[in-house]
């Protein structure tokens, strides 16, 4: 197990590698998540305020 | 100035480049900026590496070339500006004539009024790198088409920078990436020309740009300067 | 304007759109994470070591997809630009607009694998590498695209002018690379580091597509969600949204 870790010595360039790359996935999900909660959440907002949903 | 509908399109962009020749010999300093700082810029490389001619040689392509580009960038950012703000384009949408037409000839005199000045000065600037005046000729021809290409390029953004507060480092930003390929072409004409050899193809790969650049840009920047001006 | 139409009408509408991308969303998600796993398995487990780079290789498999990622998500964005500024459709400046943060991040994450691979391999962390010094570029031709949406306050000129600088990176990117190459070639020598190699055995090959899917999956997802926001952001006096939302 330690040997797959240790990655023939290339561990220190792979494993950031991969950090990187994983870290650039659940952020881009985080991100989009919360655009969307807090458009969504505006939008809720906006239509409490003006029942009709028709005005600007 | 208002450009009449009659007008044929010849008229028009003699119009326009009278216009902007006017302008200019008004406002001489607005030239006159890019060309100081060209000066400057380049000055400042012996300073701040070497004195030794030698060296200064092996770097004179990139000098030359950065300098330039920023200098005709510092140009471009009052391609359109004033023009906006006094409603001149306005008028340029509203004339009936071809706003692509009207603005490349816009873009012929800005580039008649820095690119050409920046190709003249290339040269006597090159002396204090260490370019020999031989090489005149090729560095002129690489500097020639560059620039215009750059001009061209820069009306683009110009006109998307339009409605920006402080576009003139956005301006930067957007045409410095696109203005790549001139930077690799016109650095490589200019190295070959200094070691004496023949930078034809890499001329040539600028003229193709030119050329390109001439067919597609008065069309986006049209686009542009429309949008810009909503 | 005829029947045939209709579908486009349609389809650009952003009540329907709205619904379709939430319909869609699990459907890319899922298999992306599935086969994103599965790749990874494949990639660090099943996969034999290379024969010249030994075990670092293996960053391959998060480098490549992610410059695929970065280059793919222009076109996308440009082609959706395209659409918006041709037929005024407002759906499409939003995917436009949804693009641009995902690609910018992955040409990021392509940059600093890429460098994390040059440094075993060339010795150094940077080398002026013609594939490099492209997603340099593209990386600014993405901070100029986001720069020019957040420099102008109106949106509907935001996303008309931010069309205009996307189709004209995506005439300029092929050229970018082509003077790049063409740059590289007359200063270094041709660099070490090949990625498209054609004997690559199928134990390497398999995750790698396999990866490449994957991740083009999970971006089809990530956008779906990003555009159902921006329509929302765009739309939120609709009246379709009260059924929407509910």
């Amino acid at each position: 197990m330690s040997e797959f870790f240790a990655m023939d010595g290339y561990a220190a360039f792979l494993w950031p590698s991969y950090l990187i790359t994983f870290v650039a996935i659940v952020a881009n999900i985080v991100i989009a998540l919360k655009a969307h909660a807090s458009a969504r959440a505006a939008a809720l907002r906006r239509l409490e305020g003006d029942p009709a949903g028709t005005q600007t | 100035m208002t450009v009449s509908k009659a007008a044929s399109s010849w008229q028009a962009a003699r119009i326009v480049l009278q216009r902007e020749w006017l302008l200019a010999v008004r406002r001489p300093a607005q030239v006159l900026q890019p060309l100081a700082f060209f000066a400057v810029v380049t000055a400042m490389f012996p300073l701040g590496y070497t004195p030794e001619l030698a060296k200064l040689r092996a770097i004179a392509p990139g000098v030359l070339w950065v300098g330039a580009l920023l200098a005709s960038l510092l140009a471009l950012e009052h391609l359109f500006r004033e023009d906006a703000s006094d409603g001149t384009l306005e008028q340029y949408v509203l004339s009936g004539q071809s706003l692509t037409w009207l603005l490349l000839a816009k873009t012929i005199a800005h580039w008649l009024l820095t690119g050409l000045p920046l190709t003249l000065m290339a040269p006597w600037l090159g002396v204090v790198l260490g370019v020999p005046l031989t090489a005149a000729t090729g560095v002129m021809g690489a500097l020639a088409l560059g620039t215009w290409t750059l001009s061209l390029l820069g009306s683009i953004g110009a006109g998307l920078t339009l409605g920006v507060r402080r576009g003139g480092v956005l301006l930067s930003l957007l045409t410095l990436p696109l203005a790549v390929p001139v930077l690799v072409f016109g650095a490589r004409a200019t190295e070959l020309a200094i070691t004496g050899d023949s930078p034809t193809g890499a001329l040539y790969l600028l003229g193709s740009l030119a050329v390109l650049g001439l067919t597609l840009a008065p069309l986006a920047a049209a686009a542009a300067v429309r949008i810009g001006l909503e | 304007m005829g029947t045939n139409w209709a579908w486009f009408h349609r389809f650009g509408s952003p009540p329907h759109v709205y619904r379709l991308a939430g319909l869609l969303t699990p459907w890319f998600a899922w298999p992306a994470a599935l086969s994103i796993l599965a790749a990874l398995y494949g990639g660090l487990v099943l996969a034999p070591p290379d024969y010249q780079q030994g075990e670092g290789f293996r960053i391959i498999y998060v480098h490549a997809p992610s410059a695929w990622l970065s280059v793919m998500i222009y076109a996308v964005m440009a082609t959706a630009a395209g659409v918006g500024l041709i037929w005024r459709m407002k759906v499409a400046h939003a995917a436009a607009a949804s693009c641009a943060g995902i690609g910018a991040w992955f040409t990021v994450v392509s940059l600093v694998t890429g460098m994390l691979w040059g440094k075993p391999m060339w010795g150094t962390y940077w080398v002026w590498d013609p594939r490099l010094t492209a997603q340099l570029v593209l990386l600014f031709l993405y901070l100029g695209y986001i720069g020019l949406r957040s420099g102008i306050d109106d949106l509907g000129r935001a996303d008309r002018a931010s069309a205009v600088l996307a189709l004209v990176g995506v005439v300029n990117i092929p050229i970018i690379r082509y003077s790049v190459e063409w740059w590289n070639s007359i200063h270094q020598a041709p660099s070490v580091m090949k990625m498209a190699k054609p004997s690559m055995p199928m134990e390497m090959l398999v995750p790698l597509l396999l990866m490449f899917l994957g991740f083009t999956l999970y971006f089809a997802a990530v956008m779906l969600v990003r555009l159902r926001a921006e329509i929302l952001r765009r739309e939120r006096s609709a009246s379709w949204i009260r059924e929407a939302l509910r």
